[in-house]
């Protein structure tokens, strides 16, 4: 564990705001799926870049805990880089891009493929936590919606989609039914991730610092994906591997290689796929130059998130 | 060849080495002072505090000098240090009434106790780049003539003249059932709907004054009109009061310069209840008459519904116009769409691939 | 044959007992009372601003009256369910399974920004109808009942002309076999000819389905061949109430009187 910045309160938040925030998750734990609001504070972050799950993971954290931050899956996007640095600064405590040693995971737009047991916990960055937003803009009203479990009209978009697409197109923050009672939006992750939620082991919290919202999912939860009977929820699927570690069982990115058509599939989880690569295992183009490029790069970053990078 | 793109520490720090370079500039030109910014870009140092809701001058001329010269930037900057500062204690409502004016102005009237006072405006400038200020020694200004006499201390607000007639509604308790209770704090709470007028008003005070200006001009254009005239506008310096605990009686503990709008809005009456006319309410840190009177136009659009006015406009929205006034919030989640966003996409192209297979195979949308 | 079907029988589906409401100084409705039963048309005349429309909103719950009471007694028996006392989400219920309100004008019934088949299809996934294919085939019929073209299922609504909307928004709230529906002026925006097409469509639809209804009309004729009976409107109260054809061929009040004599010289 590194000192964290004397000049800043552990945790940047001051006591007071931490505790506002903590009975804020405490009642979203009790009524799995409601959307809390909270007195959000303005961050040094910008809104939009994940000030609402900061606020939740600066309320919770402690000295000995061991935080991962992830963006679209990887520990090497710029955001996450900036996040974690902040933790960092502001707590000290140890950082990990190591799934199954972190304590604490806050993500934006991904569940990880390792999956988590009951003593870590999840924190989703929220841009728009309402879930009826799309099919009612007004908040006194979703409010009213939610209060009476008034939900028809979200089949009436999943109906609409089938009618126009012939399927569900939703691809993420595709709604689900939280305990049987609330429908919640499970943050633009995509449709893939959403049967990892249901009945998971450990705790889901999620922040929205704009909207000034925390809602949750306690272990062991029921999260049900809203679908039709003769049209089933289905995720994502691919047709091919991990080009770098072959894995044919995780959400893949694609990355352009060059303007003839030329694309890699890669895991889209950095841990999980170089945790494949470092056991030996090997995707197809795990040899190729822009496959070795790909895989220098998730290495350096990897060095970076345990504290070793450029200080 | 492919190389793959480089994320990390390294280049958050060679990206805010850039930043550092380009604000400093040509290092043959003299670094600002802050004492310049302060002095000499008064406005944006107003617009700063009154958007960073934080009377402090020094703070907000730093602010824009580090976010080089970016309004909305350096008004970031300042809520995100407000918001760590604690909170010492409440004061007392200003009372705009003592204000020592440096400028007070009423459409609705002639001639008033105390006068009108022009003041400093841009108002009769003529719009003329003025070249002589472009020279490098840029000659003194003359100072402006002595006043022919003293202000009158005794200037009444124009309300409150109307209102001894009974001629305009009386500005009411926005809790009147419950006058002790607390004033709501935005910076406090979570901002709910219907959000009360004490807390729109807070909303408004520290909202983006071009929102706030277009969204002025379109009730004028008719978008939810009001029949606005500017009762009173005034610009000086006002007390600002707190009750220590342990003395319990009000202390002077400075004075902030203070812009004030009163908008005299289309009456309203019956049978029973003669007309009067209606309020809008407008007031902002440092000189910035274009946002106190754009707020005043906003806020007494927005009392619409308490008024018996259908809600037909954008500006009389409470919900639209409250969840979108905030600059800070606005520039952060339209900017946010620079972030990666590769899963959601990835998610939407195996979609339209999906749909777009379906119909070249002919499975038609019909299934 | 043992005595509760006939109490049953006697018993209103709705009983009205000293409505008012006033907004500010008007009494935009005042001590309106009346009985309606199980598949019994009402029609409630008067021009414009003589509370009907208030008289309506009052009854379907969506606004509050200051006096009176509203009692649906779908069962026929007990005392019946207090419209106003109920919570919202009871209401909001009622109005998705046994009520139905139809909108003067079908943009505020309707769901303009999805098809058609999907403002069907609305109420009965409200109350939980969760297989694509039966909602689709129930959108489907329930079109070609309001006799709209098949090939129409998914268009939206902007693309379908003032009658059709009409036609679709009954189609919309018909849907899940309502006991009892408002109508404000469902004729009121359209040409005639077309008026006197979705008349014939609701007085068969409102007699096959066994409907009872309150419709609310400036126009007599509306009144004359949809409703049992009739209930004259001015300044907030009822000043006749009766059989349609006694109210139109022998009017008592003078005001009454008057209606139907400026539409025989009309």
């Amino acid at each position: 564990m590194t000192q964290h910045d004397s000049g800043v309160t552990f945790g940047y938040l001051d006591e007071q705001t931490k505790r506002m925030i903590r009975r804020a998750v405490l009642k979203a734990v009790a009524i799995p799926g409601y959307q809390v609001p909270f007195a959000g504070r303005e961050m040094p972050l910008p809104y939009g870049w994940g000030t609402g799950g900061i606020q939740v993971t600066a309320s919770i954290i402690g000295p000995d805990d061991v935080l991962k931050v992830i963006d679209q899956g990887a520990d090497d996007t710029t955001n996450a880089v900036s996040i974690r640095r902040f933790f960092r600064r502001v707590t000290g405590v140890r950082t990990t891009e190591h799934t199954t040693e972190a304590t604490l995971i806050q993500t934006r737009h991904r569940i990880p493929e390792t999956p988590l047991g009951p003593d870590q916990i999840l924190i989703y960055q929220v841009p728009i936590p309402e879930p009826l937003r799309f099919m009612e803009a007004r908040e006194t009203e979703t409010r009213r919606m939610h209060a009476l479990a008034d939900y028809g009209v979200m089949h009436v978009k999943l109906y609409e989609d089938i009618s126009q697409y012939g399927r569900i197109a939703k691809a993420y923050d595709y709604p689900v039914m939280v305990n049987g009672r609330y429908v919640m939006a499970p943050s633009p992750i995509p449709k893939f991730d959403n049967p990892k939620m249901h009945d998971a082991p450990f705790l889901q919290l999620f922040g929205a610092g704009r909207e000034k919202r925390i809602y949750a999912v306690p272990p062991h939860t029921s999260v049900v994906s809203l679908d039709f009977e003769d049209h089933p929820f289905e995720v994502q699927s691919w047709d091919r591997v991990c080009d770098l570690c072959g894995a044919d069982d995780s959400y893949l990115d694609e990355v352009v290689t060059d303007d003839a058509g030329g694309r890699l599939f890669v895991c889209s989880d950095s841990d999980y796929c170089a945790g494949r690569r470092a056991a030996g295992h090997e995707g197809p183009a795990a040899a190729s130059a822009a496959g070795a490029a790909l895989s220098e790069t998730m290495t350096a970053v990897s060095r970076e998130a345990d504290g070793e990078g450029t200080p | 060849m492919y190389v793959a793109v480089k994320g990390g520490e390294a280049a958050i720090d060679a990206a805010h080495a850039q930043l550092a370079d380009l604000r400093r500039g040509d290092r043959s030109v003299a670094a600002l002072s802050l004492d310049q910014i302060r002095d000499q870009m008064a406005l944006a140092v107003a617009r700063v505090m009154a958007e960073g809701s934080l009377y402090d001058p020094d703070l907000a001329a730093l602010a824009l000098k580090q976010a080089w010269g970016d309004v909305a930037e350096a008004i970031f900057l300042v809520r995100a240090y407000r918001t760590t500062l604690p909170r010492l204690a409440a004061t007392r409502p200003l009372d705009t009434a003592r204000m020592v004016v440096r400028r007070r102005i009423s459409a609705t009237f002639k001639d008033l106790p105390g006068g009108q006072v022009l003041g400093p405006t841009f108002d009769y400038t003529h719009r003329l780049l003025d070249f002589a200020l472009a020279a490098e020694d840029e000659p003194l200004a003359e100072p402006p003539p002595p006043a022919e006499a003293p202000l009158d201390p005794d200037m009444p607000r124009v309300t409150d003249i109307l209102g001894a007639d009974g001629l305009i509604e009386p500005e009411s308790d926005p809790d009147a059932d419950n006058p002790d209770a607390p004033v709501p704090d935005l910076t406090r709470e979570p901002l709910t709907f219907p959000a009360g007028r004490a807390m729109r008003l807070q909303v408004l005070a520290r909202g983006d004054e071009g929102f706030l200006l277009s969204l002025g001009y379109s009730s004028q254009r008719g978008h939810g009109g009001t029949h606005p005239f500017a009762g009173e506008i005034r610009m000086g310096e006002v007390e600002v009061e707190i009750i220590p605990e342990d003395l319990g009686f009000p202390v002077t503990i400075g004075t902030v310069t203070a812009t004030e709008c009163q908008m005299i809005n289309q009456f309203q009456g019956s049978k029973t209840k003669p007309p009067q006319f209606t309020r809008g309410y407008g007031l902002v840190f440092g000189f910035n008459e274009r946002k106190a009177m754009a707020m005043s136009l906003v806020d007494r659009a927005l009392r619409a519904p308490d008024l018996g006015e259908p809600v037909v406009a954008p500006a009389q929205d409470e919900e639209f116009v409250l969840s979108h006034a905030d600059v800070v919030e606005a520039s952060g989640f339209v900017q946010h769409l620079k972030l990666p966003h590769y899963v959601d996409f990835q998610a939407e192209l195996d979609s339209v691939r999906r749909m777009r297979r379906a119909a070249e195979t002919g499975e038609g949308a019909d299934s | 044959m043992n005595a509760a079907p006939l109490m049953e029988a006697e018993r209103p589906l709705l009983a009205v007992s000293g409505l008012g409401k006033a907004f500010g100084a008007r009494r935009a409705c005042d001590d309106v009372s009346f009985d309606l039963y199980a598949g019994e048309v009402l029609g409630v005349v008067g021009e414009s601003g003589s509370g009907k429309t208030t008289l309506l909103r009052c009854l379907s719950g969506d606004l509050t009256p200051d006096t009176g009471t509203v009692l649906y007694g779908p069962n026929g028996n007990g005392p019946g369910l207090d419209v106003h006392a109920l919570p919202e989400g009871r209401r909001r219920l009622l109005m998705r399974t046994e009520w139905g309100y139809v909108h003067q004008n079908p943009r505020d019934g309707l769901r303009m920004g999805v098809s058609a088949g999907a403002n069907i299809g609305e109420r009965p996934m409200a109350v939980g109808a969760r297989h694509y294919g039966h909602i689709r085939a129930q959108a489907a019929d329930w079109l070609a009942r309001v006799e709209i073209e098949n090939d129409r299922l998914d268009d939206r609504p902007v693309t379908f002309s003032g009658g059709m909307q009409q036609r679709l928004q009954l189609a919309r709230v018909l849907v899940n076999g309502p006991r009892l529906v408002f109508m404000d002026e469902p004729t009121g925006g359209l040409d005639v000819s077309v008026q006197a097409r979705l008349l014939d469509l609701l007085r068969d639809l409102v007699t096959r389905l066994g409907l009872a209804a309150v419709i609310v009309t400036h126009d007599l004729a509306v009144a004359r061949l949809l409703a049992h009976r009739l209930m004259v409107m001015k300044d907030g109260r009822a000043v006749e109430h009766g059989l349609t054809d006694q109210v139109l061929d022998d009017p008592h009040h003078p005001y009454t009187q008057l209606l139907v004599s400026s539409v025989l010289q009309a």
